[in-house]
């Protein structure tokens, strides 16, 4: 058997009040490189992302079918703990979500919950993880702020430094640039390219630029269906099926 | 042709714009009206009977009937009365809010169900939680006491604080639900680290409101807590309220009794509005932290 990648996905279809969201995906998520799906609105891109890591549980009418492996474990096993699978992952979501307390406390809420930390470890992993999301020249007089002070694009970055104080492989991005200035955006463009050293990243985008500036593999989603999936120089320089052609070339959108 | 003039359509339209607003105007005249006839007329009648003697002594000379001493058994009776339900109601009704919010899906039948029932409980007269709380009482052997009137009240309190957190909690964004779960917290750690944070001014009005609707209410008591001139000691004792003292001073044939009803109202009508300007206080100071 070839060696699995941290994230599998087999045969997956997704039901949202009986109507197909998602038919039959199956992929293989590459390690430690972004992964960035694209597709039109609506196609299921970020039902895609949040079947990863149990988001869609607390949907009303959601049916999952089909199994998504994280690290060889079927994640949608009833016997699999859900917040472990959680823990493994870092999430961004389309608009910066901070929690209502200080920087400090944003940071490490994660940490918090799942182990006990003493006050001077918590301080370095705070530190640490806010210089790793870029952000710590930034606040560190004043880390006992409120986070809803930090502008977007900060906060962005403090969702990144929070998600990856949980001691994740993977981090995913549900469009985490589209409601930032274009400065921000390269900012966290740049801090996810710099991360994928050690993180395994997957990136929900309808912004092909930039697909094309961060991908190294794309996964192609057209009305639910996982049309094309490979190396993003590959897909974009020579796209196989028309519709992917078609929706690079801008023809569809 | 610009039409820039009024044409006759227009000029309905504008008509129509303007007695709306004259509509709208004078209720908002009739509500602050209303508030400041009220509170004028607690004032001008009550000023006369209010001395020092009535908020620092417990009444002398019979159950209210006397012209000495004061209401200070009837301040106390009602401050412990309604802290304690309004203790009681947060009791069960923040788990029941957490509940249908946090751990029912959120058009589930369950939380409609819920919802549905605290809309009932709420409209359901205060007199009949008052005879409730008596059948209640007699059931478990009590007196007329503190405790069972903070049994009452709680329950009258129960659903109106339950239903003004629903409506915030409610509120709560869900991606910021999903920000907690994806860093692997529980709903339990969620529901309090997060929502109740985010919640917390919105909470500390709920729980005013619900405090506000105790501590004015009569019917509720009357069975229940009792007859008193002295101010209880403990649960189990009798305990006089504000409402009740303002309703037999009232119904006394003496005009001098009368008045100090109206000081009584006064009374009840500072300590309402002191705690609505505290709740509102502190929650601006803990709106910080909240996320928009």
């Amino acid at each position: 058997m070839e060696t699995r990648t941290h994230i599998s996905v087999q045969n997956l279809s997704v039901y949202l009040d009986g109507l197909r969201i998602l038919r039959d995906v199956s992929i293989d998520i590459p390690d430690r490189k972004i992964t960035v799906i694209i597709g039109p609105s609506g196609c299921g891109k970020t039902t895609l992302l949040k079947s990863l890591n149990r988001l869609l549980d607390p949907l009303d009418g959601v049916r999952v079918q089909g199994r998504v492996l994280v690290d060889g474990v079927d994640i949608y096993d009833p016997r699999t703990e859900v917040t472990e699978v959680r823990k493994k992952m870092g999430l961004l979501s389309q608009r910066p979500q901070a929690l209502p307390m200080s920087i400090y406390d944003n940071v490490a809420y994660g940490p918090r919950i799942h182990n006990h930390i003493s006050k001077k470890n918590l301080d370095e992993i705070v530190e640490h993880h806010l210089r790793l999301a870029g952000l710590w020249e930034e606040v560190k007089d004043r880390l006992g702020e409120p986070a809803s002070r930090l502008s977007l694009g900060q906060q962005q970055r403090l969702c990144l430094a929070r998600g990856l104080a949980v001691g994740p492989e993977i981090i995913l991005g549900d469009e985490p640039t589209s409601a930032l200035d274009p400065q921000s955006s390269q900012n966290v463009e740049r801090r996810l390219i710099e991360l994928k050293q050690e993180y395994t990243v997957i990136v929900v985008t309808h912004i092909l630029r930039q697909a094309k500036r961060i991908a190294d593999y794309i996964v192609f989603l057209y009305l639910g269906e996982l049309v094309e999936h490979g190396p993003a120089a590959e897909v974009f320089a020579n796209p196989r099926d028309p519709r992917t052609r078609a929706y690079l070339t801008g023809e569809i959108s | 042709m610009s039409r820039l003039r009024p044409v006759p359509v227009l000029r309905r339209r504008k008509l129509k714009e303007r007695i709306f607003r004259a509509l709208m105007a004078a209720s908002v005249l009739l509500v602050v009206g209303c508030l400041a006839l009220i509170v004028g007329t607690i004032i001008w009648k009550g000023l006369p009977a209010m001395n020092l003697a009535m908020v620092t002594q417990t009444p002398k000379g019979g159950y209210y009937l006397g012209r000495e001493g004061g209401i200070l058994n009837a301040i106390i009776g009602s401050l412990y009365l309604a802290s304690g339900a309004t203790l009681l109601a947060i009791l069960f009704s923040l788990p029941v809010v957490l509940y249908i919010n946090i751990y029912a899906k959120r058009n589930s039948r369950l939380a409609s169900m819920t919802r549905f029932s605290l809309d009932v409980l709420w409209g359901i007269p205060s007199i009949v939680y008052g005879a409730f709380g008596f059948i209640i009482m007699i059931f478990f052997g009590l007196k007329s006491s503190l405790l069972a009137g903070i049994v009452a009240v709680g329950l009258l309190e129960f659903p109106i604080m339950s239903r003004a957190a629903d409506e915030v909690i409610r509120m709560v964004p869900r991606e910021l639900l999903e920000a907690s779960y994806s860093l692997g917290a529980t709903r339990l750690e969620t529901a309090l680290k997060v929502v109740l944070r985010q919640c917390l001014p919105g909470l500390l009005t709920a729980v005013l409101i619900a405090f506000g609707r105790g501590i004015g209410d009569a019917a509720s008591v009357l069975f229940t807590a009792g007859f008193t001139d002295r101010i209880p000691t403990s649960l189990l004792q009798p305990a006089a309220t504000l409402p009740l003292a303002i309703f037999f001073q009232l119904g006394t044939p003496f005009p001098e009794v009368q008045q100090r009803a109206y000081a009584s109202a006064a009374i009840l009508t500072l300590i309402i509005l002191v705690i609505s300007l505290l709740a509102r206080g502190l929650g601006r100071r803990y709106t910080r932290h909240i996320i928009k």
